[in-house]
């Protein structure tokens, strides 16, 4: 049982007898509720969201106003719960309150737009969806929202292996090998700058299929970057450690795979993270052009139907993929460049 | 220090070195930089020497030779009779920077090499003997850049020692030391040295390093590097460094360093 200083008790007032008699569990639950005025603020701002659903009618059809103004009152409950309750919730708590203004901004934002769309039409209509029709799309047209999904992870994951894999060795031995960078470099600077979209209408005709011609470029939009920051990660090593490992025994084969990769390897994630940029842009115009699949074709389809909703509910989706992607990327790197100090947190 | 003294136990005592007629330049923008003239140096197996010398002279260069770093451009350098060709773990280089690989662990970088010669599985309990020795027991899992310049310089020793070289090349190893770390390890090597019993070919330019740590002080001229003098410390270890004859040895020393005037 902790102690409890002076102050602590005094602010237990009035209910110090009742809480000692509860005994210890009770008075140390009692005791660690605080009001955060940023959670009651937080939990206000989703509570006001959800009014805003019910209090005026909808100018327009959307079947699910009523399970989104329930939700929202849930969450504003749950906010205020998990605030109030932080100590006893541990890291779980922490996370809440450490949000609360972004839940607060959310909540506030969501009930300016739930106004200005749904309830007064202050936006124009089709252009603007407001937040329930959204959620309209992930509740009604989930299977074929989570199929785009999938094609798009599978295509994205070939095409950025592939890429990532080739740029790498290309990098490696064009900064090693004197002969391999005569050849590979003259090859890299005239191609390498294209973007990687330019190829597409010759691509999607020489490829046997769609999807082999979206990997080609994808890999090679992730294989540029990579290949030229893998390679000048080789050339910048510091000789003084190839001496070292040289006076210490070391054969070459040592010296390319265990001195100057793992020096490189800074470079390398720099040239990794670049390319996946540039890959997601790819990917994204591919499956708009050719590939008959994907949340780019998801995106083209929902708007030859002019359907904004599936638009934006499509783009959330793409955006929590993009940044999942590279909050991935990242985790691995702290995870293998752990010797570094002071490496950028995503 | 008995226990480690026993666990690590060398396996060959020290090799000859042999520096005959030894000449080198470099070739900067099309210009030729004569950079060590007709150098030649006999050191006897487990014998201490110290090369002191203006700074630019070419003693590092000397020693990338003796490492075989580098072919000279003319003369030869020797091991035990052999020419010298190329690098070879019997003679190991502690640089004047500590160099280590910082993606390694302390533990790591010592065993860099058994593990560059493809003997680490069968040998990892010299890694953690090496490390000991030099007193890093507690930190056998910290990274380099958690490593003051002291602790990083003795790693840096115990990723030398642990191969058992027959010649350590010592290229100024204390020279960025604070004086205190600095005389604490001056009289580590000493004790190293004396216990394992390689030889020892130490660049500094500290006088009084050179008089306290070395059987002989070799003592170059100023670029391109000639020998001045060869002076034999002859006095018993460990050194005290208040000795009246050390004190006459540096001032002798200083004087052909061209300091005489101010000392
Ligand atoms: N790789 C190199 N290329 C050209 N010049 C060099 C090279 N290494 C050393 N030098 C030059 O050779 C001279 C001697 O250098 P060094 O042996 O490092 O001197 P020090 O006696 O201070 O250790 C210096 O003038 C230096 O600039
Ligand atoms: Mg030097």
């Amino acid at each position: 049982m902790p102690t409890y200083s002076a102050s602590e008790i005094a602010s237990l007032g009035g209910d110090r007898e009742t809480a000692l008699i509860a005994g210890d569990g009770g008075l140390h639950f009692v005791n660690k509720l605080r009001f955060s005025i940023t959670g009651i603020g937080a939990g206000l701002a989703w509570l006001a969201f959800g009014l805003s659903c019910m209090r005026w009618p909808d100018i327009g059809d959307w079947p699910r106003t009523e399970a989104v103004a329930y939700t929202a009152f849930a969450i504003a409950g749950g906010i205020a719960i998990a605030t109030t309750a932080q100590a006893a919730l541990g890291k779980f708590g922490d996370g809440v309150q450490r949000r609360a203004p972004w839940l607060f901004a959310l909540g506030a934002f969501l009930t300016l737009w739930e106004l200005a769309t749904a309830k007064f039409g202050w936006l124009p209509l089709p252009f603007f969806p407001p937040p329930q029709s959204i959620v309209e799309v992930y509740t009604d047209d989930l299977p074929k929202l989570l199929d785009s999904a999938f094609a798009s992870v599978k295509l994205q994951l070939g095409g950025y292996f592939i890429g990532a894999a080739v740029g790498f060795l290309t990098g490696v031995s064009i900064g090693w090998s004197r002969l391999a960078g005569y050849w590979v470099h003259p090859i890299l600077r005239f191609i390498g700058p294209l973007p990687a979209t330019a190829w597409l209408p010759i691509a999607f005709f020489t490829f046997p299929s769609a999807w082999s011609a979206s990997t080609f470029l994808i890999a090679l939009a992730t294989g540029f970057p990579v290949t030229v920051l893998t390679w000048s990660g080789v050339a910048s090593v510091s000789t003084a450690y190839y001496d070292v490992a040289r006076t210490l025994g070391a054969k070459p084969s040592f010296l390319v795979t265990k001195v100057a990769i793992p020096a490189a390897l800074p470079h390398v994630f720099v040239g990794l993270f670049m390319g996946l940029g540039a890959s997601f842009a790819v990917l994204v115009v591919a499956e708009m052009i050719g590939v008959k699949a994907g949340l780019g074709f998801y995106l083209q389809w929902a708007q030859g139907w002019a359907s904004y909703n599936n638009m934006y509910a499509a783009l959330i989706v793409m955006s929590l993929l993009c940044s999942g992607a590279i909050t991935l990327l990242f985790k691995v790197r702290d995870r293998l460049l752990v010797w570094q100090k002071g490496v950028v947190k995503w | 220090m008995v226990a480690l003294a026993t666990a690590f136990k060398p396996a060959a005592t020290g090799a000859s070195l042999e520096v005959k007629d030894v000449s080198h330049a470099f070739d900067i923008d099309g210009n030729v930089l004569p950079v060590l003239d007709n150098v030649s140096i006999s050191v006897a197996p487990g014998e201490f020497v110290a090369l002191l010398g203006p700074s630019g002279c070419g003693k590092s260069t000397l020693l990338r030779l003796v490492a075989g770093l580098e072919p000279p451009r003319a003369g030869a350098l020797e091991e035990d009779g052999v020419a010298i060709t190329g690098p070879y773990p019997s003679r190991v280089v502690v640089f004047q920077d500590p160099t280590l690989f910082p993606w390694r662990t302390v533990w790591d970088n010592v065993a860099l090499g058994l593990e560059a010669q493809g003997v680490l599985k069968t040998q990892r309990h010299r890694v953690d003997a090496a490390i000991d020795l030099v007193g890093l027991g507690a930190f056998k899992k910290a990274y380099p850049h958690q490593l003051s310049g002291g602790m990083a310089q003795r790693v840096a020793l115990a990723r030398a020692l642990v191969n058992d070289p027959r010649i350590l090349v010592l290229d100024e190893p204390l020279g960025k030391l604070d004086s205190l770390t600095r005389i604490t390890m001056q009289a580590e090597l000493v004790s190293l040295w004396q216990r394992n019993g390689f030889t020892a070919l130490l660049v500094t330019h500290d006088v009084e390093e050179a008089l306290f740590l070395a059987n002989r002080v070799i003592v170059f001229s100023d670029r391109p590097a000639r020998v001045t003098a060869d002076i034999t410390v002859d006095r018993p270890y460990p050194r005290h460094r208040g000795d009246p004859h050390l004190a006459e040895l540096r001032r002798q020393i200083l004087g052909l360093l061209g300091l005489d005037a101010t000392w």
